[in-house]
């Protein structure tokens, strides 16, 4: 009994009585730290996103200047990850990669989950031949893989990593347009939608203000769960020397410059990789966790 | 069931029209100037003008989707800007590599996904669960390439147990091609040695391009063991005395595996998109290598060609296991067929 009461919406005067740990659990920041995977996931992912903001304060060195004395320097006190084949210091450059792949990647679901969201909204609200049309079409693109038509796209664009980014957002918005899609075919059958109808809400006004709100928790949640692998679809293209180009700073591409010589100095690929693991391993551990503690269906 | 086939054959028909329209797209509308990128960054006006009039760029571009499609239809690709050879002659040359390679890596990811996932299932919430939980969350965020390379700095660099990349030791005579797949081929001709060498070779590249695809597939078998170990029919042939094994291997594991197969299914279509990296780091002789050199040297016809030889494989990989799905769980009718509890 007290646990209905606790979920719906009579819970709130028992609030002031329960202990402050169930209160904790009910915020999902309370939710996530529970786990203690999805915990360490938030905290590798703040700490990426402040190394990000703070790059040039806490970067020791240029990522760009030449250092030819420098060449190819083992790991030591002043360089901790050594130096690359310019005498550019590992530690820095990968401080300063941390801004691209985390720009970058944010540009990616920025733009996909806007072209997904509108085309999902579209087709779910109106229905009918246009649902049918933009779904096809969404069909279409899912039937790539989406690793091989980036590459694709990416290749014709030309290498830049702005035409990375362009070209992984493309192949997708496809996921976002099925999610909102799905989201909106359920909520325009809810009661207050018809209100806003009878009330007299244009279209426009009815997706935007109450289909389109409804469907943000969704939305952040597949965000959460998709951007570790927008890093590793980006990275993965600037390895293939479609993204980044030198001498950028950018952890596929160092990783990429680090293959001819990684036999002998093994730290030109291990560090800007591991990056690359550690941030992509954090958003999916945070991202699970994101998706446990919103969505009611897997919370325990 | 054969509506279902009917209608999912449709569906491809469609899908290999949406294929062809965006490959268009990409090859004749995106880059400024194809006809220029066909003559090369130092032709003249004249020579530009006259590939232009050759390869049919001057017609509208109605006329060229038409053409475009006419020689999909025949199997023609367009020239590879490389080597002047068509561009399915030099697919049909590398495809079998990487086909090699793929199925390697869908070997493993059975034999050690499966497994791996029961064991995670049936002892959930247990230290070997949530150990096992770490390392499939580390196998999705690993970056293939990166994995491929520090495969190759331990077991080449500082064990020396296995070879760096490439098929065959330098040493090493190429079989005769039968299906073009190194292992066949060898034990074809009868020629042990080689087919060790084959072996050996494989084994770094496809655990790289597995590692990802076995994660996912243990977190599916896992979450399906959980699922099925709740069921009825477990308990029920627990209660009439069954031993753990014959109810582990009868009614979980066999169970289980039908929504893993679909999972499985999918996980080929990542495989063989990471090929491209796997190739790459392990400088084997297959199309993603064959596209990352055509990227490099801008070849536009063989990259394209490239994109739209794996989609198609994908595409009809996707059917047969949506088919497969149907044939494993008779309760599954995707419409037309009576549905049978």
């Amino acid at each position: 009994m007290s646990n209905v009461a606790a979920s719906g919406p009579g819970a709130e005067p028992a609030l002031s009585t329960t202990a402050p740990e169930v209160r904790r659990k009910r915020t999902v920041l309370g939710r996530l730290l529970v786990n203690p995977l999805s915990a360490a996931g938030l905290i590798l992912v703040v700490f990426a996103v402040f190394v990000a903001l703070a790059a040039p304060m806490i970067a020791s060195y240029d990522p760009i200047t030449m250092t030819p004395d420098l060449r190819l320097a083992p790991p030591s006190f002043a360089h901790w990850m050594g130096t690359d084949d310019g005498g550019r210091d590992i530690l820095s450059r990968v401080i300063f990669g941390t801004r691209s792949s985390l720009l970058t990647a944010v540009g990616i679901l920025a733009m996909a989950s806007a072209v997904g969201t509108a085309i999902g909204l579209a087709a779910g609200y109106l229905g009918g031949w246009v649902d049918e049309v933009l779904m096809r079409v969404t069909d279409m693109f899912l039937a790539f893989p989406a690793l091989v038509l980036a590459m694709g796209m990416a290749a014709t664009l030309g290498p830049s990593l702005f035409n990375a980014m362009l070209a992984t957002a493309v192949v997708w918005w496809p996921w976002y347009a099925r999610l909102v899609r799905g989201q909106a075919l359920h909520l325009k059958h809810e009661a207050f939608v018809d209100a806003a109808r009878v009330s007299g809400a244009s279209a426009f006004r009815i997706t935007v203000h109450h289909i389109l709100r409804n469907c943000t928790t969704p939305i952040i949640v597949q965000m959460s769960l998709d951007i570790g692998y927008a890093i590793l679809t980006l990275s993965s293209l600037s390895f293939i020397g479609l993204g980044a180009q030198p001498p950028m700073p950018e952890w596929g591409s160092m990783v990429s410059i680090g293959r001819d010589y990684f036999l002998e100095q093994w730290w030109m690929v291990t560090f800007p990789g591991l990056a690359i693991f550690v941030s992509v391993m954090a958003f999916n551990l945070l991202g699970d966790g994101l998706q446990e503690a919103l969505s009611p269906r897997l919370r325990r | 069931m054969g509506a279902f086939i009917l209608r999912r054959l449709a569906f491809l028909v469609l899908v290999l029209a949406g294929m062809s329209v965006i490959t268009f797209v990409l090859t004749h509308v995106v880059p400024g100037d194809p006809a220029r990128l066909l003559a090369g960054q130092h032709a003249t006006a004249e020579e530009v003008r006259s590939v232009s009039h050759l390869y049919g760029l001057d017609q509208p571009l109605p006329t060229q989707f038409w053409i475009y499609v006419g020689g999909l239809l025949h199997g023609d690709l367009g020239m590879s800007l490389t080597d002047r050879r068509p561009v399915m002659e030099d697919l049909a040359q590398f495809l079998p590599a990487s086909m090699e390679l793929t199925l390697a890596a869908v070997f493993l990811v059975v034999v050690v996904g499966l497994p791996i996932g029961l064991l995670a299932g049936v002892r959930r919430g247990q230290p070997i669960d949530h150990a096992l939980r770490f390392l499939t969350v580390g196998g999705v965020s690993m970056p293939i390439f990166w994995f491929g390379i520090i495969l190759q700095i331990v077991f080449y660099k500082q064990l020396q147990l296995l070879p760096i990349g490439g098929r065959l030791g330098i040493l090493d005579i190429e079989p005769p091609q039968v299906t073009g797949l190194y292992l066949i081929d060898t034990l074809l001709d009868g020629d042990l040695p080689t087919f060790g060498s084959a072996l050996v070779h494989l084994i770094l590249p496809a655990s790289a391009l597995a590692a990802g695809s076995i994660a996912v597939v243990t977190r599916m078998m896992r979450a399906s063991v959980i699922e099925v170990l709740d069921a009825d029919h477990v308990r029920t042939a627990r209660a009439k005395g069954l031993k753990g094994m014959i109810v582990l291997w009868r009614h979980v594991f066999r169970n289980a595996l039908i929504p893993t197969t679909t999972v499985l299914g999918l996980q080929i279509g990542a495989l063989l998109a990471g090929n491209v990296l796997a190739e790459v780091v392990f400088n084997w002789p297959g199309i993603g290598l064959y596209a990352v050199n055509a990227i490099r040297n801008l070849d536009y016809p063989s990259i394209m060609g490239v994109t739209l030889v794996i989609s198609i494989i994908y595409v009809f990989v996707n059917l047969l296991v949506d088919i497969a799905y149907v044939l494993l769980d008779p309760r599954i009718s995707y419409g037309g067929g009576r549905q049978r509890a």
